[in-house]
C-alpha cells in the first residue's frame, strides 16, 4: 500500500473554552485524489483544516501528511507539504506586493535569489497572474486575490492542498476559472465547502463532517443524491439542482 | 514607480541615511545663518530636477506642514528684548528667529522627505529599514499598515454605510455613543483579523523573522553617490562656521 498523503486517525479535540469540537476523526487521502469535505456550519471542518497543519494541537489522535506526523519538529516541513488556502484573502495577503506575498512562504524554507524569483512567477503563472507580480495586493479584484492567495501555497510545491471555501463570494466566471486551475493541478486536494455543486464538479469523493465526526464517506454523486442523508446533516442543493443529472468531473 | 533617475535607482537604505544626515546638518545650523539655508534648498531643487520630479508633484504635498508652522506663526508676538514694528504690529527679534528656525527647517526636512517618498516605493523603504538593522518587529507594524490601512477603511466605510442604511445621522453629541461602539467594532474585527492573518503566516513557514526578499544589492559606488547631498550640506555648513569668524 502506497503511503497516502494525509491520514487522520482518532482525532479529538476540544478549545480551552471547554467546547469539543472534534470527537474521533478518521480520515485517509491517498496522493492526487480531490475530495470535498461537506458540513454544516460548527461541525468542525475548520478546526479540522487548522490540525492538517499543526496550527491546532493538543487533543487526542494523530495526523500525518505523506507518512511524515504533524508534531512541532516537523512544524516546517510540515507547513511546506501542506498549503492552506485561507477563505479571505486579505487575510493570506499581508505583504506589500503580489510578488513579496508569493515570495514569503519559500523565502521562509531558504529559498533565494534567481531560484525564489522563479518559483514565484511559475506559480503566479500557473494561476494566470504573472502580470500583477509587482502589483500591491488592494488593487485586485477578489477573484484575483484568491488567485494570488493560491499561488502563495502552490510556490511551496505541496504534498496536499487544502481550500477553505474556495467559491464563496466570487462571481460566476470567477468561480468557473478557479475551478480551471484547480483542475490543471497535479496536486492532492482536499476542499472544504458549503457550495455542493462546486463539490460535485471538481472532486470525485466527498465527506461528511457533522457533529465533530465523519458521518459518510464516498462518492460525491451518491452522497449528494442521498436525500435523507443530506437533509440529516443539514446540507441542502441550491432550487433546482439534480445531481442525478450532472456528469461528476 | 518609473525607475527613471539616478535618485530613482539608488538603494532605499542608501536614501534614508542620506536623508536622515542631510536633515541633522539643517537642523544643527543656526538659524540666522540664512545663506546656508538657501544653499541646502538649491541642493534639494538639485535633487528633484535630477529625479525629474516636477513641482507640481512636490507643492500640494508640502502643504501636510502647514499645521505645524500655526504654531511658529505666533512666536513673534510673544516675547522678551528686542522689538521690531512692521505695519504698525510690535514683534519680538527672539520669537521672530524662533518663527523662522521652525519654519526653514520643518520645510526644509519635509521637501526632503517628500524626495524621498517620491523616489521611492514604499516596500522597498521597509527592505531598506531591515537591511539598516532597524528592529523586524518595527519594520513588520509598518508592512502591515502599508498592507491593512485600506482593507481597515474598506471595512469602516462598509460600517458607515450599514449605519446610514438604518437611518443613523451624525448629530453633536447623541450620537457619539454609537460612534464610539462603531470604533470598538472596528477595533474587535481588526484584532480578529490579525489573529486570522498570523495563522496565515505560520502556514507558511513563519519563525518570528521576516525572510529577506533580497532585491537590488547595495554597492559602496551607491553609498559615495548617496552621500553626496548630505556631504554637499556639511561642506556648506562648514564654511558658513569659517565665515562667521
Amino acid at each position: 500500500m502506497t503511503v497516502p498523503s494525509l491520514a487522520v486517525e482518532g482525532l479529538a479535540f476540544s478549545y480551552p473554552d471547554g467546547h469539543q469540537a472534534l470527537f474521533g476523526v478518521d480520515l485517509r487521502v491517498e496522493r492526487g485524489e480531490r475530495v470535498a469535505v461537506l458540513g454544516p456550519n460548527g461541525a468542525g471542518k475548520t478546526t479540522l483544516v487548522l490540525h492538517l497543519n499543526g496550527l491546532l494541537s493538543g487533543g487526542v489522535g494523530s495526523v500525518c501528511v505523506a507518512g511524515l506526523p504533524v508534531e512541532p519538529a516537523n512544524y516546517p516541513e510540515i507547513r511546506r507539504r501542506v498549503g492552506i488556502v485561507f477563505q479571505d484573502p486579505d487575510d493570506q495577503l499581508f505583504m506589500p506586493t503580489v510578488r513579496d506575498d508569493v515570495a514569503f512562504g519559500p523565502a521562509n524554507a531558504g529559498v533565494r535569489g534567481e531560484e525564489l524569483d522563479r518559483r514565484v512567477l511559475a506559480a503566479l503563472a500557473s494561476v494566470g497572474m504573472a502580470d500583477f507580480v509587482d502589483r500591491p495586493p488592494h488593487h485586485l479584484s477578489f477573484g484575483q486575490r484568491r488567485r494570488v492567495a493560491l499561488a502563495t501555497v502552490l510556490v511551496m510545491e505541496p504534498e496536499i492542498l487544502v481550500l477553505d471555501e474556495p467559491s464563496s463570494n466570487l462571481d460566476p466566471a470567477s468561480r468557473r476559472e478557479l475551478a480551471d486551475i484547480l483542475r490543471s493541478l497535479d496536486v492532492t486536494v482536499l476542499m472544504v465547502t458549503h457550495d455542493l455543486p462546486y463539490a460535485l464538479e471538481l472532486c470525485p469523493r466527498a465527506v461528511i463532517l457533522s457533529a465533530g465526526l465523519v458521518a459518510a464517506d464516498g462518492p460525491t454523486s451518491t452522497l449528494l443524491a442521498d436525500a435523507p442523508l443530506m437533509a440529516a446533516h443539514r446540507l441542502e442543493l441550491p432550487f433546482g439542482f439534480d445531481p442525478r443529472h450532472i456528469t461528476p468531473a | 514607480m518609473h525607475r527613471h533617475s539616478p535618485v530613482h535607482r539608488l538603494p532605499a537604505e542608501v536614501k534614508t541615511v542620506a536623508l536622515v544626515l542631510f536633515v541633522l546638518v539643517v537642523v544643527f545650523t543656526p538659524p540666522r545663518w540664512f545663506g546656508a539655508f538657501a544653499v541646502y534648498a538649491l541642493l534639494l531643487v538639485a535633487v528633484a530636477s535630477l529625479a525629474r520630479i516636477p513641482a507640481r508633484v512636490i507643492g500640494p504635498r508640502m502643504l501636510i506642514e502647514v499645521p505645524f508652522l500655526l504654531f511658529a506663526v505666533l512666536m513673534p508676538f510673544f516675547g522678551t528684548g528686542d522689538t521690531v514694528q512692521v505695519g504698525g504690529v510690535t514683534l519680538y527679534v527672539s520669537g521672530l528667529v524662533a518663527a523662522w528656525n521652525i519654519l526653514i527647517k520643518g520645510t526644509l526636512g519635509v521637501f526632503a522627505s517628500i524626495l524621498l517618498a517620491a523616489t521611492t516605493p514604499a516596500r522597498d523603504l521597509l527592505m531598506g529599514l531591515q537591511r539598516l538593522r532597524v528592529p523586524s518587529l518595527i519594520v513588520q507594524i509598518a508592512s502591515f499598515m502599508l498592507r491593512y490601512t485600506f482593507v481597515v477603511r474598506d471595512e469602516m466605510a462598509r460600517m458607515r454605510l450599514a449605519r446610514e442604511a438604518r437611518g443613523f445621522q451624525a448629530t453633536g453629541v447623541r450620537s457619539w455613543p454609537v460612534l464610539a461602539q462603531t470604533a470598538g467594532a472596528l477595533f474587535i474585527r481588526s484584532y480578529e483579523r490579525g489573529e486570522r492573518v498570523h495563522l496565515a503566516m505560520l502556514s507558511r513557514g513563519y519563525d518570528g523573522r521576516f525572510p529577506d526578499l533580497g532585491g537590488t544589492v547595495t554597492v559602496p559606488r551607491d553609498w559615495v553617490r548617496g552621500l553626496v547631498l548630505p556631504a554637499c550640506a556639511l561642506m556648506v555648513a562648514m564654511t558658513a562656521l569659517a565665515l562667521q569668524r
